[in-house]
């Protein structure tokens, strides 16, 4: 691992200025990712800005009925909140399908977003990688891409974003808060993170030196039905090869309000804005549900080798969603 | 108060230029290092570390406390399971540096002052709740950093979404099994290892 310089900082301006200071910083929080791909040669930053003694490790009642969720609030803790747990189940148990105890403990809501992919070729620096090093190659196009992406990628990458929490995000319409040299600004979770395009070495929207210092759960989806559903090899402990949140709210019969991301299907949470346009005004039935999905995953585009996740997700969403519908109306 | 300095294994003279055209020290410059102060099973160690110093390598090779194992070294495997103010983490990905203040427990420390074990230990004796023992160490205080995060309320993923916020979850043998899943045992050591657990709360 190359040395670096490390700073603690106990404020925001503080963990900006000191990033600024720094050409080739990295913020650290958690670690559970990035210190990972340090000891992989991946990430070889020159100086590590510690936030995760910032003063926003605490989860905020918002006067308007959100909830503001600290970047630094720990997975578990966020996971076992009360107010997660009671109006967002969706959040709770996504961040309880992911990793494991232990990492669940460091990692952080801020760092959980900007966590990278899994890809093997990604953390291999012996083979090509257009995230890792431009211009290299796609080791995955024909590659082993059993895990990898059904919509949305690109010849230049095929990657997945590998996070549950920010697919629950996605679908809550979750607001990412960033705070920056020209100051503060916030971002739909589901639209921070990128699609490959031209520029897989980009994940997110997030400028230099950015640091995430929240996320803010609206109070339009609190407390609607909502549920997190997750497919993997294994039964715990295995990142996902498919997985669906849904937020359903139904008025006078049929559905008046619909989020609903896939996870492990792109380079970011997928939200499926096709299959919510279908469903609002639609009575929530069986063939509503599956009209609507199929319409999104109409645009999958599979892999030799990873045209399986497509009636995956299309099972998961079918399933989440009966379950959010009172089952009369079925 | 024991001070030492934590001297990594010797920087390639080329590490050590890339330093010297990074930072302004002068030859021979060395990696950059930080005063760092851990309470480690209730004592305390400061230590001058060198930033790239992971808490299990510091815990191993610098306090001599070889109880923490180092399976994976990636966070996958859980034998480097230690507590950190209580709660478990994997010690691998623990930068030393970034816990200065911290009060570390190691498998070492469960013991109580007398010969007395932690009822975990001695469920794993009594259990023969392993065949190597490598993650035995680990397996330990997971297991002590899971009960008391059911203890405090904390829910897992086979927990019913409907149970009441903030309250003791009951934990059954399939809750254990999704609870310990971050600690991977190669002899397959798992039903025992379970039958331990159970046993610590019943």
């Amino acid at each position: 691992m190359k040395p670096f310089a490390y700073v603690r900082a106990d404020s925001v301006e503080e963990a900006t200025d000191a990033f600024a200071a720094h050409p080739g910083a990295r913020y650290l929080g958690g670690g559970t990712n990035l210190v990972d791909l340090m000891k992989l040669g991946v990430e070889t930053p020159t100086a590590l800005v510690d936030v995760t003694r910032l003063p926003l490790d605490v989860v905020e009642e918002l006067p308007d009925g959100a909830l503001r969720v600290g970047a630094t609030v720990r997975n578990s803790d966020l996971a076992a909140h009360p107010a997660v747990r009671d109006r967002y189940p969706a959040l709770s148990q996504a961040l309880l399908a992911g990793a494991s105890g232990q990492l669940r403990n460091a990692a952080t809501t801020g760092g959980n977003l900007l966590q990278r992919t899994r890809c093997p070729y990604f953390q291999d620096l012996s083979k090509p990688c257009n995230k890792r090093e431009p211009g290299t190659g796609c080791g995955a196009l024909e590659g082993v891409h059993r895990d990898h992406a059904v919509l949305g990628h690109s010849e230049q990458c095929v990657a997945t974003h590998p996070s549950d929490m920010a697919v629950a995000l996605a679908a809550l319409d979750a607001r990412v808060e960033l705070h920056g040299p020209e100051g503060a600004r916030s971002v739909p979770v589901a639209d921070f993170h990128r699609l490959p395009g031209m520029h897989p070495e980009r994940d997110t929207e997030i400028h230099p030196g950015e640091l995430i210092t929240g996320v803010v759960l609206p109070a339009a989806t609190a407390g609607l039905p909502s549920a997190y559903r997750k497919a993997r090899d294994r039964a715990s402990y295995a990142f996902a090869l498919a997985s669906v949140a849904a937020v359903l709210h139904l008025k006078d019969g049929v559905v008046d309000r619909a989020g609903i991301a896939f996870g492990a299907l792109a380079h970011r949470p997928w939200r499926a804005r096709r299959a919510e346009d279908a469903l609002v005004g639609a009575a929530p039935t069986t063939a509503a549900f599956e009209h609507a999905v199929d319409l999104e995953l109409a645009a999958a585009e599979p892999l030799r080798d990873n045209a399986y996740k497509v009636p995956l997700a299309r099972r998961l969403a079918l399933d989440v969603l009966g379950r959010l519908a009172p089952p009369a109306t079925t | 108060m024991d001070t030492r300095s934590a001297q990594p294994h010797g920087p390639s003279r080329k590490v050590i230029d890339a330093m010297d055209s990074q930072h302004e020290g002068t030859a021979p410059a060395s990696p950059p290092r930080s005063d760092t102060t851990l309470r480690v099973n209730g004592k305390p160690h400061t230590l001058t570390v060198d930033h790239r110093r992971v808490l299990l390598d510091l815990l191993r090779e610098d306090l001599g406390l070889a109880g923490a194992k180092k399976g994976c070294d990636h966070g996958q495997c859980g034998a480097c399971t230690v507590l950190v103010d209580g709660r478990r983490a994997n010690s691998c990905l623990l930068f030393a540096v970034a816990l200065d203040g911290c009060e570390i427990t190691t498998v070492e420390g469960l013991a109580g002052d007398g010969e007395e074990l932690h009822p975990v230990q001695r469920a794993f004796l009594e259990r023969d709740a392993f065949q190597c023992g490598y993650c035995t160490p680990g397996q330990i205080c997971s297991a002590i950093g899971a009960l008391a995060e059911a203890a405090a309320g904390h829910p897992s993923h086979v927990t019913d979404p409907r149970t009441p916020s903030g309250e003791p979850v009951p934990l059954d043998r399939e809750e254990i099994r999704e609870r310990l899943s971050g600690n991977i045992c190669r002899c397959g050591a798992y039903p025992r290892i379970a039958d331990a657990v159970e046993d610590v709360i019943s």
